[in-house]
């Protein structure tokens, strides 16, 4: 066999968990010992998962990065591929290449206040953050997640939420554009939710979400003098070979797939006040 | 390492024993020929397939070829298309999905290419982006190509001094020609003379394919008359206002200009295809329709398009203003962090094959000045 980064090796679903309506988490695990064995990431990395004759799509991995052979996908059914890869069930078997890009900045976030922002309809990369400082509690500071979401509906792991509120040293505020008789949190924007807390000067924030959003906090951030070298984005663009080929993903001069797809703000900054780039 | 002999001199007809030695180690040769009124290049054997005596005449949005009545075979400067598809193939397929009976996908590679290639023609400005697609698709940053790389392999290549310049050059501009510089990447390098070719090689490969032509070396009035023919080609209209435009680009995101641009731009794309350095392509997965199998493909794209930039329920460029800023910013400027360099050679090709006859030196110029000046005002 050629050495070829473009095909995929074989991966077994080993278990389908329905989220939300539209939302399923893929548990993975790599048919060939050898690549279960080899493989290893770091939370913000993503795989591209490959549905047979539909196509593949670029997918966070939002499990522990200390069990590198169960993979946790979470993914949303927005078109043709993930409407696809969301009829698959157990025991089904697809095609799975990576870990791609650069992760979270997590060594750099040890012993530091960690603020974690994400927005839209609920966002994967930053997931793995949470569930990653959940599990080495000590090695951080304080966490404080702000999350909004349209619709109270929209709000994922709602369990997890009201158990992680509970955690130690942590800080959770959600906002829904559009409250209902079942949300006890703020209705309004998540930029809204920056005066209900205080932010440390030794704080790492890592955020993901629409880029409207993302910029509205930049700028609530930079205003409470957090530094642009401590604000991390995960980015996302078109891709199609996850492999700094394709040219799709670029981003100024950085391809999101490799480069990224998390950033530090500092390095993204002249291009993330522009659209169309 | 590139070692350059002094030059030789190729007799005319000699040209075709050369091709033989070529063939005979297995090459199949690429070189110019007219196809539809253009200068293509196609396989050939034989000498008898090259252009005679055939110039192009460039312009924005106009090409056409003359018969000068020379004995000349390379008295074109610019093929319509580079040597890009023969490496870099239009569409090609990267690894197929077949399913077992329960179903379940295999996964395995296509025969990759073991061809020899051989391409007569290229000139500096080719040889430099043949280099910028090699810094490409052949980058140990990223994961190199196996089918590029495979056809990159065997490569053989006998490169063209342009002894004359068309409208749409600007390689003096970018540093990139118009001669062949010996560590350009040619194994031979050729400038036409009435009587033959003033020979060079670079490589061991080009050594051996000229050797057993036992050639004589070049006189001095060879090469005087070499030199004088490859002086006409540094005769070029257009430039570049600099070699780095990164931070002019970059500082001119909201440059009037980009509007002004996009009014005439039809974002067709022609530019990108044309363009020897562009390298984008999607993929597409094409299943058989029995259900056996399912070949995943890649094929050329190009950042005018709206599938470039779509993400889920947007198109980031959803304009041909962002669609042009996102070619000429990548080009000249992106390049610079990703590569080192611009990623123009100067060809002049997107010049030429442009409908509305854009040229973008003289939209670099105008970016070029300062306080967002456009061409009226
Ligand atoms: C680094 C990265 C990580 C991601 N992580 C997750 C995740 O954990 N969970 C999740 O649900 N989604 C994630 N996405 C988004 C996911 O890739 C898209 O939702 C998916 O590609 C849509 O494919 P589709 O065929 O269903 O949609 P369609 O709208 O039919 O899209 C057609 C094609 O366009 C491309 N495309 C469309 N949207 C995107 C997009 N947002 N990003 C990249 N390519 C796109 C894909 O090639 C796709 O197949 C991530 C995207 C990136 C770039
Ligand atoms: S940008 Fe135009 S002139 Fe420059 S290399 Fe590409 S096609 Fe040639
Ligand atoms: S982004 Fe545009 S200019 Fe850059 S390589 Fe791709 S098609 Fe060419
Ligand atoms: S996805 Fe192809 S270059 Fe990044």
């Amino acid at each position: 066999m050629m050495d070829n980064p473009h095909r995929p090796w074989r991966a077994r679903v080993v278990e389908r968990i329905q989220e939300s309506g539209t939302v399923f988490t893929l548990r993975l695990e790599f048919l060939d010992p050898e690549i279960r064995a080899g493989y290893r990431f770091a939370p913000g990395q993503f795989n591209m998962v490959y549905l047979y004759g539909v196509g593949e799509v670029a997918i966070s991995i939002v499990s522990d990065p200390k069990d590198p052979t169960l993979l946790d996908h979470t993914i949303r059914t927005v078109g043709r591929v993930t409407n696809g890869i969301s009829q698959l069930q157990a025991g089904d078997i697809i095609g799975l290449r990576g870990p791609y890009g650069r992760g979270w900045p997590m060594q750099e976030a040890e012993g530091r206040d960690v603020l974690v922002i994400t927005g839209g309809l609920g966002c994967a990369p930053v997931v793995s953050v949470i569930n990653y400082i959940a599990e080495r509690r000590k090695q951080f500071g304080k966490l404080t997640i702000l999350q909004g979401v349209k619709l109270p509906k929209d709000l994922i792991w709602r369990d997890r939420f009201e158990r992680w509120i509970k955690e130690p040293n942590t800080e959770v505020l959600l906002a829904a554009d559009k409250g209902d008789p079942s949300w006890p949190w703020h209705v309004g924007l998540v930029v809204e939710l920056f005066d209900q807390m205080r932010l440390s000067d030794h704080t790492i924030v890592m955020m993901c979400g629409p880029e409207g959003m993302m910029r509205a906090c930049v700028d609530e951030l930079l205003l409470r003098q957090i530094p642009e070298h401590a604000i991390y984005l995960s980015m996302e663009r078109n891709m199609q070979c996850a492999l700094g080929q394709c040219g799709h993903c670029q981003y100024g001069a950085d391809f999101v797939c490799r480069d990224g797809p998390v950033f530090s703000y500092k390095q993204i900054e002249p291009l993330f006040t522009h659209s169309g780039f | 390492m590139t070692h350059t002999l002094p030059p030789h001199f190729l007799p005319r007809d000699q040209l075709q024993q050369l091709f033989d030695n070529l063939q005979r180690s297995g090459h199949q040769i690429y070189g110019p020929q007219v196809r539809d009124g253009a200068i293509v290049y196609a396989p050939l054997k034989s000498t008898s397939a090259l252009p005679q005596g055939v110039e192009d005449h460039h312009a924005p949005a106009s090409y056409r070829l003359i018969n000068n009545g020379s004995e000349h075979w390379f008295d074109w400067v610019s093929t319509a298309q580079g040597v890009k598809p023969l490496l870099f193939r239009p569409r090609e397929t990267l690894w197929r999905a077949t399913r077992d009976t329960t179903g379940a996908p295999h996964f395995e590679d296509p025969a990759n290419s073991t061809e020899k290639l051989a391409i007569i023609g290229l000139r500096a400005c080719d040889l430099a982006a043949l280099r910028l697609q090699d810094r490409h698709f052949l980058s140990v940053n990223h994961s190199p190509d196996p089918f590029y790389a495979a056809r990159r392999q065997h490569l053989f290549i006998i490169a063209i001094n342009c002894t004359r310049a068309v409208e749409s050059c600007f390689c003096s501009s970018t540093g990139d020609g118009p001669r062949c510089d010996p560590t350009a990447g040619f194994d031979i390098a050729m400038t036409e003379l009435d009587s033959g070719f003033v020979i060079t090689s670079a490589t061991p490969q080009g050594r051996q394919v000229t050797k057993p032509l036992t050639l004589r070396s070049a006189s001095k009035a060879e090469c005087d008359e070499a030199a004088q023919h490859e002086a006409n080609a540094t005769r070029q209209v257009r430039a570049v206002p600099s070699q780095n435009m990164r931070d002019t680009l970059f500082n001119a995101l909201d440059h009037p200009q980009w509007d002004k641009i996009a009014s005439r731009c039809l974002s067709c794309g022609n530019c990108t295809s044309v363009c020897p350095s562009c390298f984008c392509y999607s993929e597409q997965s094409e299943a058989e329709l029995d259900g056996s199998s399912s070949e995943q493909q890649r094929e050329w794209d190009s950042c005018f398009t709206p599938g470039h930039s779509y993400m889920h329920g947007i198109t980031l460029r959803h304009d041909t203003r962002l669609r042009y800023r996102q070619w000429l910013t990548h080009k000249f400027a992106g390049w610079h962090d990703q590569y080192g360099r611009s990623g123009c050679t100067g060809c002049g090709r997107c010049i030429t094959w442009c409908p509305p006859g854009i040229d973008l030196t003289a939209e670099l110029a105008i970016l070029n000045r300062a306080g967002g000046e456009t061409d009226d005002g």
